[in-house]
């Protein structure tokens, strides 16, 4: 048996495994299937599951959850009370981000302020909620801060209402908006803008016509990445914000209908919005990215 | 390095690092008041509380049930950190070693529950979980908190093993090493630095992670992050400083792990895959 095994090989050319073999696929490449079983289970079917059971609501015909979401205004609101929070936020971070990465790139020793950066990002939305319940109160250090140094007359109401949300978003937006940023701005080979200073540019020349252009793919990745963030922001809006009022944000909407209703349905349906809207502002800003250059900048030794 | 000596380029720099100098000082000082309001024995009107306690502490533990909270939390991030470990590490091989038809739509499937938030894909999960009975229950919780996990160690290990030399896995086989061989003696000691890293990075991300732990967690299935969550939210049930006990525990937990945590990785990885810094 063993003698004849080479013979018929030779005869009917490779054998399927090694036809396989040659196209990537062997014993190896197996590995990759537990982790992408669990992949489909646990991500992709909860996703097409989710999206087929917003067509079966309680009550009324297929696109009844919809049709209530866009013409309950307590429900349609959530979408622009999200937007209205999530885009100054993302842009002021991205604002802020910029000329601080700036900065930070001509530092040689960036690790301290980057384990300080990365503080509120590791602790979580909730501590930080809690801590600026406190911080911010009408009795907490910044009020107490300001009047005395006579900036104000009244406690600054900062607290269960938008700008709560705002700030708590701020405190861990920034941080992952700046270090996405540093890893973009760091990546630029600094020759580029040693050529351009020595043929005469200013800084603001060299970030407008160097730096800007180059930039711009990286920063639009970044914009959306924090936008998506701050889009979906949860516990910070209820702990911190009017969760009945101006920060009632979507997953608020989506969560009391699951976990309040007991309406998974009309739960699936409103994250199904929640992300046809996020996609849709990454569609967008990924798509004006086009306009501006694409090409190689990191050079050979970035 | 360019250095710009002009007016105008001082006053900017000045300008940016005030910044910075007031992001962070209003971040210690948010810190800073829930450490002092949980030593606090009154503390309303003033700078500073009245006298000094740590009485909370104890009422907390109690109160709370800290301890079942802790062993859950630890069960759970533990279990999170093992499976997605030997999930992500051998896919990740896999993904580095070979090319075949449909890699990058894999590739693709793995990192979309890290650019999507937790939220959005969280409340589908969710109800597939309680369509399953898994939901409320111990393992409800591990599942949900993997589905994020196992993407992470896949992505953070491929350029792990990229780097390794095939001729050294080659040379192994020549000696007549099967695959469970090669893995323990010769990937395993070679990708150490590169597992370490990325399960550490798991750890402190599940201990963080409210979300997905939210929407799937029964009564007692709760973390710290979820438990703290609630206090928070039943607010003026426990009296203030009790709550900010309890959150001093849970940023001691996160940041004993974030400082081990550092000693292996760079703190962007936190964020986003680490770059090689320009040399100036």
């Amino acid at each position: 048996m063993e003698a004849l095994a080479p013979t018929t090989r030779l005869e009917h050319g490779p054998n399927l495994r090694q036809r396989l073999a040659a196209k990537g696929f062997d014993a190896v490449t197996l590995l990759v299937v537990p982790a992408a079983i669990f992949s489909l289970l646990l991500f992709v079917y909860p996703f097409a599951f989710g999206f087929i059971l917003s067509f079966e609501p309680k009550n009324g015909g297929w696109l009844a959850n919809y049709q209530r979401f866009f013409s309950d205004s307590y429900l349609y609101d959530t979408i622009a009370n999200t937007l209205w929070l999530s885009i100054p936020v993302t842009l002021l971070n991205l604002l802020l981000a910029v000329p601080i990465s700036f900065r930070v790139r001509l530092m040689r020793r960036q690790r301290l302020l980057t384990t300080i950066l990365v503080l509120p990002i590791t602790l979580g939305t909730v501590l930080v909620a809690e801590g600026l319940l406190n911080y911010l109160g009408p009795q907490g250090w910044f009020n107490r801060t300001l009047m005395t140094f006579g900036l104000i007359d009244q406690p600054l109401r900062l607290v269960h209402n938008y700008w709560g949300v705002f700030a708590s978003l701020l405190i861990t937006g920034f941080p992952f908006t700046f270090l996405l940023t540093l890893s973009y701005v760091t990546g630029i080979d600094p020759a580029l803008e040693q050529a351009a200073a020595t043929l005469g540019a200013s800084a603001w020349q060299r970030f407008l016509h160097i730096y800007l252009p180059l930039l711009m793919p990286g920063f639009a990745i970044t914009f959306c990445l924090s936008f998506v963030q701050a889009f979906s922001v949860f516990p910070s809006a209820v702990l911190l914000g009017e969760p009945a009022g101006s920060t009632r944000v979507i997953s608020i909407a989506a969560y009391q209908a699951a976990f309040e209703e007991y309406d998974y349905s009309m739960a699936s349906a409103v994250a199904m919005i929640m992300g046809f809207v996020q996609l849709g502002i990454v569609v967008l800003v990924l798509a004006s990215r086009g306009l501006f250059y694409r090409g190689p900048a990191s050079g050979a030794k970035g | 390095m360019i250095r710009d000596t002009t007016l105008g380029a001082k006053l900017w720099a000045v300008a940016v690092w005030s910044l910075v100098g007031f992001f962070i000082l209003n971040l210690l000082a948010m810190i800073a008041t829930v450490v002092t309001s949980s030593f606090a024995t009154r503390w309303l009107g003033t700078w500073l509380p009245l006298g000094w306690t740590t009485r909370w502490y104890s009422s907390a533990w109690n109160e709370f049930q800290l301890w079942d909270i802790l062993i859950v939390t630890f069960q759970v991030v533990g279990l999170v950190v093992v499976i997605s470990g030997v999930l992500g590490v051998t896919a990740a091989y896999a993904l580095a070693r070979r090319d075949f038809a449909g890699k990058r739509l894999l590739v693709l499937l793995f990192l979309l529950p890290l650019l999507i938030p937790p939220i959005t894909f969280g409340i589908p999960l969710a109800t597939v979980l309680y369509q399953t009975g898994l939901a409320g229950t111990f393992w409800g919780v591990v599942v949900a908190n993997l589905v994020p996990t196992v993407p992470f160690v896949i992505l953070v290990m491929i350029p792990f093993i990229e780097q390794i030399d095939p001729k050294i896995e080659a040379a192994a086989r020549v000696f007549g090493a099967n695959t469970f061989k090669l893995f323990v003696h010769v990937l395993l000691p070679l990708l150490l630095p590169g597992i370490l890293a990325a399960l550490l990075l798991v750890l402190v991300r599940t201990i963080a992670m409210f979300e997905l732990t939210f929407l799937v967690a029964g009564p007692t299935s709760q973390t710290l992050v979820v438990a703290l969550y609630y206090a928070v939210f039943a607010a003026g049930v426990r009296a203030v400083q009790s709550i900010d006990a309890m959150a001093v525990v849970y940023m001691a937990t996160t940041l004993v792990w974030l400082i081990i945590a550092l000693r292996f990785v760079n703190p962007t990885q936190i964020v986003t895959r680490a770059k090689q810094q320009p040399a100036h």
